[in-house]
């Protein structure tokens, strides 16, 4: 049964990051606004956030150090998201261009950054934020061992902005205006919707939330900080467009990849998996096949909010 | 995806334009960290790929032929409607068939490095045609499978380069160095440029763009490739076999990339595939590169030489203490500001436009399917 926890708790270190992060994307899609940047906005949230908690740590440790760090991260994104969304909604430019401009902007300038700080581009931190059990829940059986040990809060912001995506995308009525600029934004602006405004709002929502992806995913996984979330971005636009846009599938896609990655990077801590003598790389490509072969028979319909990547003209026909 | 009509001069002109603008805040950024060296600092960038004449200059030709050609598979894709994120895949596969035929053929003689070549190429192909199938008849987002086969790809070369003796380096954790007959040969250019790494890659390279740019630009084949990218229905509805032309394109650009991988490893100068969990950087290069050369394979080969003399040019910035990444922080301004680019483009063709529908008043505005199409599928 421990090895059922221990998987499970792996399991959420993979998927939440995703989850958040693929949220994100989400927003600025389904406003119309293609973000590919989602790499290069973890990385800068994961920078700034890493860094503030470095050079906190001799002052301040736990979960407030963590909540501040959470809000730096997520304020980074948005401000460098912004680049993005002026690029794509003012100037209406191609959004892959600045969207890739940004993934090497990003990298680049948290190393450049750190070396001026700090002499080396590594930036360390101690990881004071591990919750062992929640007190109370964590000692209720089964489910307190599932949810309640070995975690993070990170994990259950995950949870929370799950609902609360789920409930402003199709519960209330930004979320209908926003759905409506990535279908048909001629539309939605004739209906009296700021379509710049929405689109705007998009990309900064998908902005905060990727940079907070970039610190939950570096938290748990590691102790030090090497500008790099390892394609992580990458990987929550694969989730996002596995998951067809939307919250619900893309809990699920995110689930389902984080449970392959788990047990790729914990196998050998399983019994009945270790003794198959199965190498070690095919566990690591496994979580990639299977998402291929889910997607060759989940595709079929699958269709991007119809004006994700146009930009919106005014006084276009 | 950028240009359909003949070459115009504003592109080029837009891409100078924000040249100049990330070469300037490059400039900012040295004055604001050490302003006693970023004069020197700055020159250094502009001038640091002469520092050794000829031989610094045949260095930032070898440097470019691996992201020309990335940077041409992506370009391709581009202007075919699809956006190959998974060249870092080709590339990688590319890379280790002609790593696995440079050591393991041994009798081959003369024609050694091509075929080593031939099959990193088509290695290459074959990566890139997965994508290309699954979009063609599963509908599955290019995007998505081509970054799920940039991880088989790269776990699954690492697997194989470390489980095989033969061609495993155990104590540098690297793929043994190819048999000398594989070593694509030098061509004469060592003459032109003696001491430096630079090889027929090279030349390679500039031949594969030139007749990229020939099948785009002046056969029907390359027009079908064009026209599905920008209209699947319309394209079959005129007859055009669509899937067929998706599966091709991608295995075009997958050949492309595994050339750039097969062209990298077979140079030559101590490359070797090494083994780390970490997608190969050269095909997101590639991605830039292309959107620099405005997905023209002729701007891509341009393209790629200028982030190579950069990058040249950033080696000896270390002399003055400030680190190499500034080279990545001026290309992104400038690749940032491409895109701004292309608006003040549309808005000149606009006006343009303007003026000749004032000409003909009466006639039927004409349609501007670029405005329908815009953004491809990302």
């Amino acid at each position: 049964m421990s090895v059922v926890y221990f998987i499970f708790q792996q399991t959420m270190f993979f998927s939440i990051p995703l989850l958040i992060v693929a949220l994100g994307g989400m927003f600025s899609e389904r406003s119309g606004v293609i973000n590919i940047a989602l790499e290069g906005i973890m990385t800068m949230g994961a920078f700034t956030s890493i860094l503030f908690i470095n050079l906190t740590g001799n002052s301040m440790s736990g979960q407030g150090q963590l909540l501040i760090a959470i809000v730096i991260a997520m304020v980074t994104g948005v401000v460098f998201s912004l680049f993005h969304a002026y690029a794509a909604i003012n100037m209406k430019a191609d959004q892959t261009i600045s969207g890739t401009a940004l993934n090497m902007f990003a990298p680049a300038f948290a190393i450049f950054v750190a070396r001026i700080i700090q002499g080396v581009q590594q930036i360390q931190f101690n990881n004071t934020f591990r919750i062992d059990s929640v007190p109370v829940l964590g000692s209720i059986p089964v489910i307190g061992d599932l949810f309640f040990k070995n975690t993070y809060i990170t994990t259950y912001m995950g949870i929370a902005i799950l609902i609360i995506s789920t409930i402003v995308l199709y519960k209330t009525r930004f979320g209908l205006r926003l759905r409506a600029c990535g279908e048909h934004p001629q539309a939605a602006d004739a209906a009296g919707v700021n379509v710049y405004r929405m689109q705007y709002a998009g990309v900064m929502i998908s902005g905060a939330l990727a940079g907070l992806g970039g610190l939950v995913f570096v938290v748990p996984t590691s102790t030090n900080f090497n500008a790099s979330v390892a394609g992580y971005g990458f990987l929550a636009l694969a989730v996002l467009i596995f998951g067809q846009w939307k919250p619900i599938r893309i809990m699920w896609a995110s689930l389902f990849f984080g449970l392959t990655k788990a047990v790729a990077a914990a196998y050998s801590g399983i019994p009945f998996l270790n003794n198959m003598g199965i190498p070690s790389y095919l566990y690591k490509m496994i979580p990639y096949i299977a998402t291929l072969i889910v997607l060759i028979f989940t595709s079929k319909n699958s269709q991007a909010p119809r004006a994700s990547g146009v930009p919106y003209d005014k006084g276009a026909r | 995806m950028l240009k359909k009509k003949k070459f115009d001069y504003t592109g080029v002109l837009s891409s100078v334009f924000a040249i100049l603008i990330g070469l300037l805040m490059g400039f900012v950024i040295l004055l604001l960290c050490n302003p006693s060296q970023a004069v020197p600092g700055f020159f250094t960038i502009l001038t640091g790929a002469f520092t050794h004449g000829a031989k610094g200059v045949g260095q930032v030709f070898y440097y470019s032929t691996t992201i020309i050609l990335t940077g041409l598979s992506v370009g391709f894709a581009f202007k075919t409607g699809l956006f190959n994120i998974g060249a870092s895949g080709q590339f990688i596969v590319g890379g280790f068939g002609a790593v696995y035929v440079g050591i393991m053929c041994k009798n081959l003689g003369s024609i050694h490095w091509v075929v080593a070549l031939l099959t990193g190429v088509v290695l290459g192909a074959l990566w890139g045609m997965i994508p290309g199938l699954l979009k063609a008849f599963f509908n599955v987002n290019e995007v998505i499978s081509a970054i799920m086969m940039n991880y088989i790809g790269m776990y699954g070369v690492n697997w194989f380069v470390k489980s095989y003796k033969p061609i495993f380096n155990n104590i540098r954790n690297e793929s043994k160095p190819v048999l000398e007959t594989a070593n694509i040969p030098k061509m004469g250019l060592d003459k032109l440029f003696p001491e430096s790494s630079i090889n027929g890659g090279f030349l390679i390279a500039v031949l594969v763009v030139i007749l990229v740019y020939i099948v785009l630009d002046k056969t029907t084949f390359g027009y079908e490739l064009k026209a599905v990218g920008y209209n699947r229905d319309a394209s079959r509805y005129a007859g055009i076999n669509e899937k067929k032309s998706i599966v091709l394109s991608m295995v075009i650009a997958g050949a492309i990339a595994g050339l750039a991988g097969a062209c990298l490893y077979l140079a030559g100068t101590g490359k070797h595939i090494e083994i780390v969990d970490v997608i190969a950087d050269e095909g997101f290069t590639g991605i830039s590169v292309a959107l620099l050369g405005l997905c023209h394979p002729i701007g891509v080969l341009f393209a790629g030489i200028f982030i190579a003399y950069l990058t040249a040019g950033g080696f000896y910035l270390q002399l003055f203490e400030f680190s190499v990444e500034i080279i990545d922080i001026i290309v992104a301004i400038i690749i940032y500001f491409s895109a701004f680019a292309l608006m003040v483009k549309l808005i000149l063709s606009k006006l343009e436009k303007k003026k000749g529908m004032a000409e003909q008043v009466n006639k039927t505005p004409p349609n501007d399917p670029k405005q329908e199409r815009g953004g491809e599928e990302a």
